[in-house]
């Protein structure tokens, strides 16, 4: 039980250790990494769930009879188009950030805003 | 759908000219489609050819072409006066990139809305959200950076959970259509997996949604993003979301399952009336009025969400109304801070001292905002307050219309403030806000921000459109779930 599903195991472990990142950490740099871990864990979720035990690639071919489903997969190139989307543009804030305050710690960018109200 | 082509026009009034146009073209399709949906029922489209379950279909039904006509025509009216509240806002060089990210957040909210298909609502979700967060970071103040950031995180959060949820769904039923979901659903439902896959869906949406405990990032975004942005956003950004919400709970999963598995209704109660409370007395204490106006959506949110929570008829129509009134109000509230914005370049509630005699018309529309806010009679508030009102009684669920009645009271509070500083104080500004630099606002923002108002006022009075085709559409969503 355990075991023949551990691919699942991983998804949730590589979730939770995403979640955390994000949620306890203030630098921001490593709240996005730990963004990029959460969605990471969802693309492999879908990319298990798709493969059927024996199956080979989706390509028509002679003697082969089963194969894995591709459109999760599909999905999955998009989920990834997007998912590299946010992690760009998070940086690319993450850098005007550290602009405008010189610090990318939570604490301290709150600490400063604090002061200029 | 014409994001890409802007991009070509580098001179920043034509990008605006341009985008007005695609936007009053979106405007006239979604009237077109209302119609003919309200004749002649569904209408589904199989893009590249593709049929139903196996490509990606667009399917319009009533609730779908109701709210696409709210966001394309809100889109447009604020479009009106993008060109003249961003030439002081923004870097001029910016302009047409503006207008890009505009487009495409509104074609992404236009594709969650029409699309048929769960994947595919995941992707529209991501491409109007990456382009709100690069238009929140637009605004001038750093802390808009702050707030993008924030924004994004929990954004993102959301939508991967939306994300999971679709997976879990795809795992079980093996089709990513939302109408052949809701048909083998049923069939599976007693299993752990398909609650699993219903509870990240929800938490997802009410991210996005902004639902009281979740609602963090939104006050922050919509006080530091553009003004313009914001009136975009607050009028048309939440409401997606709600339409998700609803569009999962009745149509993909069945209302029976929604409604009867999990203690969803008592759990949206309790949420929605504290959202009700708390975000308005959060409101009362606000010195930015932009701030004041974000919490006063997240409270507004939690009486749709109490209307959406009762399950009846009754109930879902008022949440639709309030949907579209909101829309209204908020659209005009948020354009004449946008106004307010360009003349005196603070919307600090300390700023507004007398403004009412400087900017008799732009402060009249706030006002009037406002008593739409509370729900004043002859306002679109007071119809929308009313069903819901009524829907609680008829439930039986008094003491919900008593709370939602004394949440009413304390918008009065936060709208007053503003007009107790707009009107009866004297006019006693810093030394650069001199007298006479302070004019009635241009034309381009009077021009929307009355058709707004007057829009408010008209659906107040004259309520057989808007009510008849709330009533269609929830009627035909329950149809669709029994």
């Amino acid at each position: 039980m355990f075991l023949g599903l551990y691919n699942y195991w991983i998804v949730v472990v590589l979730m939770m250790i995403g979640f955390y990142i994000v949620i306890a950490h203030g630098n921001l740099i490593k709240k996005l990494v730990g963004l990029t871990i959460f969605q990471t864990s969802v693309f492999i979720f879908y990319i298990s769930m798709a493969k059927v035990n024996g199956g080979t690639a989706p390509i028509v071919g002679d003697g082969i009879e089963i194969y894995s489903n591709p459109l999760p997969h599909v999905l999955i190139l998009t989920a990834i188009v997007v998912g590299i989307a946010t992690t760009a543009l998070g940086l690319a804030l993450t850098v005007r950030i550290k602009e405008a305050y010189g610090s990318i710690e939570e604490e301290e960018i709150q600490k400063k805003d604090n002061s200029t109200c | 759908m014409a994001a890409p082509l802007c991009l070509l026009f580098r001179h920043s009034r034509a990008a605006w000219l341009f985008a007005l146009i695609a936007s009053g073209t979106a405007l006239v399709i979604s009237i077109l489609l209302l119609q003919q949906v309200l004749a002649t029922g569904l209408i589904s489209y199989a893009l590249g050819g593709w049929q139903a379950p196996w490509g990606i279909e667009y399917r319009i039904d009533t609730l779908n072409a109701f709210l696409l006509l709210i966001i394309s025509s809100l889109s447009t009216v604020v479009l009106l006066a993008a060109d003249t509240s961003i030439s002081k806002e923004i870097p001029k060089e910016k302009h047409s990139l503006f207008y890009v990210l505009y487009l495409l957040s509104l074609t992404g909210m236009l594709g969650i809305v029409a699309t048929g298909d769960a994947f595919n609502v995941f992707v529209f979700l991501e491409i109007s959200s990456l382009s709100a967060y690069a238009l929140i970071a637009l605004g001038s103040d750093r802390r808009a950076l702050w707030a993008s950031y924030q924004y994004l995180i929990m954004g993102t959060i959301g939508a991967t959970f939306i994300l999971i949820g679709i997976g879990l769904m795809y795992q079980m039923t093996g089709t990513l259509n939302m109408h052949d979901l809701s048909n083998r659903l049923p069939e599976v439902a007693q299993t752990r997996t398909v609650f699993t896959a219903f509870a990240f869906v929800i938490v997802g949406v009410c991210l996005k949604l902004a639902l009281f405990p979740l609602h963090l990032w939104l006050p922050n975004a919509y006080a530091y993003a553009p003004s313009i942005v914001t009136a975009f956003f607050a009028a048309t950004a939440t409401k997606v979301a709600i339409y998700l919400l609803i569009r999962f709970t009745y149509s993909v999963f069945g209302f029976s399952f929604s409604f009867t598995a999990l203690p969803l209704q008592l759990l949206f109660v309790v949420l929605g009336v504290l959202g009700i409370f708390v975000a308005s007395s959060a409101a009362i204490y606000q010195s930015n009025v932009k701030h004041l106006f974000a919490y006063s959506s997240i409270a507004q949110i939690g009486y749709m969400i109490v209307g959406f929570s009762i399950s009846t008829v009754a109930g879902l129509t008022a949440t639709l109304l309030h949907l579209f009134n909101h829309a209204l109000m908020k659209g005009a509230l948020f354009l004449a801070l946008a106004a307010v914005m360009h003349r005196i370049g603070s919307v600090q509630l300390s700023a507004l001292k007398g403004l009412g005699r400087e900017m008799p018309l732009t402060m009249a529309a706030i006002v009037a905002g406002g008593l739409s806010l509370i729900g004043v009679p002859l306002t679109v508030g007071f119809v929308s307050k009313w069903y819901l009102v009524l829907a609680l009684l008829e439930n039986g669920w008094w003491p919900v219309a008593m709370l939602i009645l004394l949440g009413s009271l304390l918008a009065i509070v936060y709208v007053w403030r503003i007009v107790e500083v707009a009107y009866f104080q004297p006019r006693v500004g810093p030394g650069e806000l001199s007298k006479d630099s302070v004019r009635e606002a241009p034309l381009a923002f009077l021009v929307p921000i009355w058709l707004l108002v007057i829009a408010n006022v008209y659906f107040g009075i004259d309520t057989r459109l808007s009510v008849e085709v709330a009533q269609t559409a929830s009627e035909s969503l329950f149809g669709l779930s029994q």
